[in-house]
């Protein structure tokens, strides 16, 4: 953490951890018979309990939202240019919370976990978990914490999804749902490239069929390479030139396979640093849920159906270069409450910087999210 | 009513609408009609706005916006889905004006439609110049303008007329927005700014 503490940090936080014992019946057919949530907050909750305003997380992120572990953490939470005293989700007003989603590898219980009543992991036993049972798992936080109605969840990609998901599953205990940067279901290339990452992790010789902790190796190679894969994709075209180009890290081409391009360097950074805080399991099974995820499935593929009982004002955001969660599906979603008649804004928002534009503080993005906030009614 | 912080044409627009309807306002702006309609006569709806800055605007107002390319077209939206389609001084920087009228009466009952007259006796005035008109509600030259497709309150009429369309009320008005004296005997020449309530015809 930078000194003295940046006035608009949330500063030093610390996890939080509540444990259910209530059985948790999932999608697949499992029923889990307790769980542990990993969760933060930020901010205050109000007399009336209702400023709370519920952070979702996308594939690899956690509870960590904002602000610091230590006072000699490096790195803030990962959407703390957002949430903080005066930032577009101001911790002045609003109490935010954010949960590392069940089957995480970071806090929440997952395959890291260990089984009740027994000495070993769950491993590759973890039963594979979506976003509706990730909702059903957070509304018992809900509970918990005194929140009866959300004044907004909010939430990108993957978590975008998980916004939805709540206002589809819970419709009197959101008020808001900001959804950015995400889709109605994952497109056909969206779940090929899930599958890319899926195969690099489970070929290599050292996944163990999922059990590698017991052979105290991890499958880094394939971890490495799903998170490269997945990275490229993140990004657009025009903003890899701009970063790299075709620039040389030797200003020459070598003739062999070391690392030559810019862009292969910066790939193996990315990819070794993911493999040092994540864990394959919880990567293999967060694919799985984005996958799965389809509300409308079950409503004849008309995801109109699928909204119709939905009571939020949505305010759904897209970015003009993202090809993973391109604004055409964000637009899906903004058909689908218009037919409705559900309050709805949508901003499709100008950026080179390709799907990871929703983590980045560009300046339109933020004002729409702080102009949109400051309508969100709250008791003093 | 009382609306202040309206121009004279949205306040004859506001006049137009019924209490309690679903309106669209394409090309909304600030958003600054719909949150008066919103407020003083319970209107629901949406605006449809380009400029981001707008968006923000509106957003700030609570007003519902949707962030799009009019010239892209409307296929979001269900026929009949509103009670009137509103646009206000856009008709004429649209790629397809003739098939924009042609959707906004596809998901509204009824249109409002106001744009620039051309036919104002101070273009007809620069015309016989020889000269494109540069006025104070046409301030643009010819090579620096927004305004693709202008047309006169006649030009209007005719296409309503080819359309099948019919004209349930006009006014107009000149640049400060106020109604304009002698409106009634020659609008083609006195109005500035044209005003239209239409509907499809049977």
């Amino acid at each position: 953490m930078p000194e003295p503490k940046p006035a608009d940090s949330v500063g030093l936080v610390v996890p939080q951890f509540r444990h259910f014992d209530e059985p948790l019946a999932l999608d697949c057919g499992v029923t889990l018979p307790a769980y542990d949530l990993c969760y933060e907050t930020y901010g205050a909750l109000n007399a009336a309990g209702d400023n709370a305003v519920l952070v979702c997380h996308a594939l690899s992120g956690d509870a960590h939202a904002a602000g610091y572990h230590e006072e000699d953490s490096r790195k803030p939470g990962w959407w703390d240019n957002c949430i903080g005293p005066g930032k577009p989700l101001d911790t002045n007003r609003f109490f935010v919370v954010c949960a590392n989603n069940l089957g995480g590898c970071n806090g929440s219980t997952g395959p890291l976990a260990v089984k009740p009543h027994s000495e070993k992991r769950y491993g590759p036993d973890f039963p594979i978990v979506t976003v509706r049972d990730w909702v059903r798992s957070q509304v018992r936080l809900a509970d918990v914490l005194g929140v009866k109605q959300w004044a907004a969840v909010m939430g990108g990609s993957l978590g975008g999804m998980q916004v939805l998901q709540w206002t589809i599953d819970f419709p009197d205990r959101v008020r808001h749902a900001v959804v950015i940067a995400a889709a109605p279901r994952l497109s056909t290339q969206n779940i090929a490239f899930n599958e890319v990452a899926r195969q690099a992790i489970r070929s290599d010789p050292e996944f163990h069929d999922g059990h590698y902790v017991e052979h105290g190796v991890m499958p880094e190679r394939g971890l490495r390479l799903a998170r490269m894969v997945g990275h490229i994709t993140y990004l657009s075209d025009d903003v890899l030139h701009a970063k790299f180009g075709r620039e040389l890290r030797d200003g020459k081409i070598n003739f062999n396979f070391g690392v030559e391009f810019q862009i292969e360097s910066y790939l193996r950074y990315q990819g070794e640093s993911f493999v040092n805080r994540f864990d394959a399991n919880t990567y293999l099974l967060m694919t799985k849920s984005l996958d799965y995820f389809d509300p409308a499935a079950e409503y004849g593929d008309d995801l109109t159906r699928a909204l119709a009982s939905c009571q939020a004002s949505y305010l759904v955001i897209s970015f003009s270069s993202d090809w993973r969660f391109s604004p055409k599906r964000s637009r899906e979603i903004v058909r689908a409450l218009l037919d409705n008649d559900l309050d709805v804004s949508y901003v499709d928002i100008e950026s080179e910087l390709g799907h990871d534009s929703f983590l980045l503080p560009i300046a339109q993005y933020h004002e729409v999210l702080r102009a949109y906030f400051d309508r969100v009614r709250t008791s003093p | 009513m009382n609306m202040a912080g309206l121009r004279a044409e949205q306040a004859l627009i506001a006049d137009w609408i019924t209490a309690g309807s679903r309106v669209l306002d394409l090309g909304c702006g600030d958003g600054q009609l719909l949150a008066a309609l919103a407020e003083h006569k319970g209107v629901t709806g949406y605006g449809i706005e380009i400029d981001p800055d707008n968006i923000v605007s509106c957003i700030k107002r609570g007003v519902n916006v949707i962030h799009s390319d009019l010239d892209a077209g409307l296929s979001e939206f269900d026929p009949e889905s509103f009670d009137f389609v509103i646009m206000t001084q856009t008709l004429q920087a649209t790629r397809f004006p003739h098939e924009l009228i042609d959707e906004m009466l596809r998901i509204g009952r009824q249109s409002i439609v106001t744009f620039p007259n051309m036919g104002h006796w101070k273009c007809r005035a620069q015309f016989l110049l020889g000269r494109m008109p540069v006025t104070r509600h046409l301030p643009h030259t010819w090579y620096d303008t927004p305004n693709i497709h202008m047309c006169t309150l006649s030009d209007f009429e005719d296409l309503c007329a080819e359309k099948h369309l019919e004209v349930l009320a006009r006014a107009a008005v000149d640049s400060k927005h106020r109604a304009v004296p002698g409106m009634g005997l020659w609008p083609n020449l006195l109005a500035e700014i044209a005003v239209y309530r239409i509907r499809r015809r049977g």
